[in-house]
């Protein structure tokens, strides 16, 4: 399969940026993994689709609405009534497709049309309450569960993936103009870009 | 204006496209009735109230939707999954 270069470009500059002066508010990363797929239900399969996910990368996934679950290895979050985002190593689509049967739904292996990009630190919620119009206060939105929004026309799917930490995956072609957005807002608390 | 998706919760009016109006039924495709086209195609009772709209949440979870909103005053009055909605009355929107 073809190499995948990071899309950020000149646009990504390691190192320390903006703030007050007394350390990052937040890190800002790249973290797209190996693989990404989007799973599909068909009408009343979305328990069945949880399983057989779970099944191949060991985590614990529901199919309550916005229901997510992370492992080292592995992570899925739903990201409609009845599809879920499922991310893990490069070998992951193959048993993924042979895991969920025709009966159950299907699977789209986007790899290489998604980035993921992580911020993490104190001011992560400060930084996203400016760019989304969801509410990211941890009582609303738990670690492991998604949200599917958008920040004016850039379509993101954003998991909390640690108490202070998100992931957000935009689209490929996005992910620089994102990144630089994502730079830009982080600037007044101070952010580290870390590979 | 917010609209409550049954799947994500509220959300801003910007991240909803709206979709045309659910109150009328498509005749049947092998149907000939000109009158029943006609109106199926033209005919809008346009009501000053509440009125049945598809809209899709394409910027969140991108399930098609019907929103009942009132015309006068923006009020959403219920949000359904229009799957939901389409297999009450055979499928046909
Ligand atoms: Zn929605």
């Amino acid at each position: 399969m073809a190499e995948r270069l990071s899309p950020l470009g000149a646009a990504f500059r390691p190192g320390m940026h903006g703030g007050p002066g007394a350390g990052p508010g937040v890190r800002l990363s790249e973290v797209t993994p190996p693989s990404i797929m989007e799973a599909t239900a068909w009408p009343g399969r979305k328990g069945a689709l949880a399983e057989a996910i779970s099944a191949v990368t060991g985590l614990s996934l529901s199919a309550r609405p916005n229901a997510g679950a992370v492992s080292a290895e592995a992570s899925a979050f739903s990201i409609a009534p009845e599809r879920f985002l499922v991310c893990g190593g490069a070998e992951l689509p193959a048993r993924l497709a042979a895991a969920i049967t025709i009966e159950t739904g299907t699977v789209v292996d986007l790899s290489h049309g998604r980035t993921a990009l992580r911020i993490a630190g104190p001011r992560a919620e400060w930084v996203l309450s400016k760019l989304f119009a969801v509410d990211v206060a941890p009582a609303a939105f738990p670690v492991a569960e998604a949200r599917a929004t958008s920040h004016h026309e850039i379509f993101a799917q954003i998991q909390r993936t640690g108490p202070d930490q998100f992931d957000i995956f935009v689209f490929r072609s996005f992910a620089r103009a994102f990144w630089t957005m994502l730079c830009d807002a982080a600037e007044e608390v101070g952010y580290e870009a870390a590979g | 204006m917010l609209i409550s998706c049954p799947y994500c919760g509220p959300r801003d009016l910007s991240e909803f496209s709206y979709q045309g109006d659910a109150s009328r039924m498509r005749p049947d495709a092998a149907s000939t009735d000109i009158k029943a086209w006609h109106d199926y195609v033209y005919n809008r009772p346009n009501p000053a109230g509440p009125h049945r709209e598809y809209w899709q949440h394409t910027a969140g979870c991108r399930a098609h939707l019907i929103v009942t909103r009132d015309t006068l005053t923006h009020e959403i009055h219920e949000v359904t999954f229009a799957r939901a909605a389409l297999r009450a009355v055979g499928g046909r929107p």
